[in-house]
């Protein structure tokens, strides 16, 4: 397990004061000036030794990411957005940082800034997030008198600004793309790519997008080193990464551990094991919604990291694990997520608009044990017209569900149809 | 809908509010002031609710917001109508969202729908108490998940839920107490595992 002083969240939990004066005890804004006085190249390269992988979702290496970003301004501004959007089903870790650790945010704001050049930062907040918008909002005001942020940021001799903005109520938002029309005032809509954001982003500005928790894990890795956070975790996969556990286990939590821990002992070790021991698992989401559900035979070797689940067909996603034991209808579960993401279609691309909503249709109907095995393949047929053909990857987020639980649960599956016949009633039947 | 909440011909921010119209357009640069626009809606929602116990979004607000940022209004009538959290119609004194997707659904949303659906009244999603006390929604995932099921109720959220917790504060609102504080009802604190943590249990270290 984790050694307590290799995390980077070490008020998880709120039990300590999460304003300016419990952050600075915690290490937190200590010598900011110092670790920005060692140039931009400087921090994309320790960033990228660090081996941080994008915490959002994709995983993309995010040293990687900020290298994308003009090395001179051609008169444009340059921005940092950081996405605070939360909203893939299963996922709650940004939400501690905000509220627990949002001088950690606040601090990684502007250091990612300075290695990008961008004297500004939006912070993006899902609008149900009303409570910890106030809070983080009073933690930027408290970072702005300080003298941390503004003017001179830190002493560093940058001047930054933090702009946080609420959403109003849109999961698209949390696609980069559509975060800045929104940002812009717009309707949450996906661009088309190319441009991409490090060219034409916010207000047709290089923006680089960063999820809260990449953002948040950036001062600590300045501070203790490339090579201590890349010690941890697996090769390629490194470091420490929040996850929530939800679902049927004992206890669910957030709790942050090493990339790499099996699946079986995080469950084990921190959410107090399936309900009914370990046996009476059925499924696991791993990653978020959109990451393609597990069975239990998968889940009893399963790692967790991004290679590690991408062998799987699965993903890492946001690292929101989803447990269902064995009293759970899994075609019922994986349809909410189906109606879900009909819900959330933003309407822009047809194969999307058209087809969420009759997935999510096709799926009530093997619900209600009135699909026939044509229909059921026609579902898997129709989940590979839609995915990779939209604007955004919001048409394989609402596929890939479906595709999983076909992979890991076929027979369950097929067993409903109104024409299924066993083998044994075949074999009856010629 | 009751006749209290019919349609205003017109709408104008309190002086405190447009204080804080001002404050939220000079956040954005020169000429983006079109990025305030979910500010100014909110804060127009809000002001409906503190003057009509409804916080709604009539025409004549976005009108307004429209008329302050100096945009065409269907361009706000646009935002007003993609994004969920704006009401175009009347809700009662108290919003109740229930997040049914899945994390929540495993941990028993039904229940707390059937309990919002028994102490108000309402029969189905979207309706409001005859009183214009409740208003009931089914959301999507409110990211709360590891403390599901989730009960919003206006800006708060009420965390491990159960039928018996969310019939009670209804009780509560509906006598006239006022909200408590959000967050969980079944006692533990914030994400951590209900029985205690099982990690940052030595004492805290500032790094290296």
């Amino acid at each position: 397990m984790l050694n307590d002083s290799d995390r980077i969240y070490q008020n998880l939990y709120g039990q300590q004061d999460w304003k300016l004066a419990g952050a600075r005890a915690r290490g937190d804004w200590d010598n900011t000036a110092a670790i920005i006085g060692r140039g931009r190249d400087a921090l994309i390269d320790e960033m990228k030794a660090s081996g941080m992988r994008g915490r959002g979702g994709a995983g993309f290496p995010t040293g990687m990411k900020w290298s994308f970003m003009p090395k001179q301004s051609d008169g444009r501004p340059h921005y940092l957005v950081i996405n605070a959007d939360e909203s893939e089903p299963g996922t709650c870790k940004d939400r501690d940082i905000i509220r627990n650790e949002p001088h950690k945010l606040i601090e990684g704001a502007l250091i990612a800034s300075f290695a990008m050049g961008a004297n500004t930062a939006f912070i993006y907040i899902r609008g149900e997030y009303y409570n910890e918008a106030q809070r983080l909002q009073f933690a930027i005001d408290e970072a702005y008198e300080a003298g941390l942020i503004g003017k001179n940021a830190a002493g560093s001799g940058w001047d930054f600004d933090v702009i946080l903005q609420r959403g109003a109520g849109a999961y698209i938002c949390g696609e980069e793309s559509a975060m800045l029309e929104s940002l812009e005032g717009k309707k949450g809509m996906p661009r088309m790519k190319p441009p991409f954001p490090a060219a034409m982003g916010l207000y047709g500005c290089p923006t680089t997008v960063n999820n809260v928790e990449t953002i948040a894990g950036a001062p600590t890795i300045m501070r203790r080193g490339a090579a201590w956070f890349s010690g941890l975790g697996r090769p390629k996969n490194a470091g420490t990464k929040i996850f929530c556990i939800s679902g049927h286990v004992n206890n669910p939590c957030n709790v942050e551990e090493e990339l790499g821990i099996s699946l079986k002992d995080l469950i084990e070790k921190h959410a107090g094991g399936v309900r009914g021991g370990w046996d009476n698992l059925q499924a696991i989401i791993p990653g978020g919604a959109s990451s393609p559900v597990l069975n239990k035979v998968m889940a009893d070797t399963q790692l967790m990291d991004f290679d590690s689940l991408a062998a799987s067909k699965s993903m890492m996603g946001s690292g929101a694990i989803i447990v269902m034991d064995k009293s759970v209808d899994v075609v019922k579960a994986i349809w909410r997520l189906s109606k879900f993401f009909k819900h959330e279609s933003c309407g822009q691309c047809t194969p999307c608009r058209e087809g969420t909503g009759w997935m999510m249709r096709q799926m009530d109907r093997i619900v209600q044990n009135k699909a026939s095995l044509a229909d059921i393949h026609l579902l898997e047929q129709v989940t590979t017209q839609v995915a990779g053909h939209t604007i955004c990857a919001f048409g394989e987020a609402a596929s890939w569900p479906i595709q999983g639980m076909m992979r890991a649960f076929r027979p369950e599956v097929e067993a409903r149809a109104i024409d299924y016949q066993s083998p044994a009633q075949a074999q009856a039947a010629e | 809908m009751s006749s209290t909440h019919a349609e205003p011909t017109n709408f104008a921010f309190t002086e405190a509010n447009m204080k804080l119209v001002e404050k939220a357009i000079r956040k954005y640069p020169e000429g983006r002031q079109m990025s305030a626009v979910k500010s100014l809606l909110d804060l127009a929602q809000r002001q409906m609710g503190v003057e009509t116990g409804s916080a709604w979004l009539p025409r004549a607000a976005m009108d307004k917001v429209a008329e302050i940022l100096g945009v065409a209004p269907i361009r706000v009538y646009e935002v007003a109508t993609f994004y969920t959290m704006f009401n175009l119609e009347p809700v009662g004194k108290f919003h109740l969202q229930v997040c049914t997707t899945t994390p929540c659904w495993l941990r028993g949303s039904d229940d707390i729908v059937s309990a919002c659906k028994k102490v108000s009244g309402i029969k189905h999603f979207g309706e409001t108490s005859a009183d214009g006390l409740f208003t009931l929604k089914e959301v999507e995932c409110l990211g709360a998940c590891v403390n599901a099921p989730v009960l919003q109720v206006n800006d708060d959220y009420f965390e491990d839920m159960d039928a018996e917790r969310t019939q009670a504060l209804l009780e509560d609102l509906k006598a006239g107490k006022p909200l408590p504080p959000a967050g969980s009802l079944g006692g533990r604190e914030s994400s951590a595992p209900a029985p205690g943590p099982t990690t940052l249990l030595s004492k805290p270290t500032a790094g290296e």
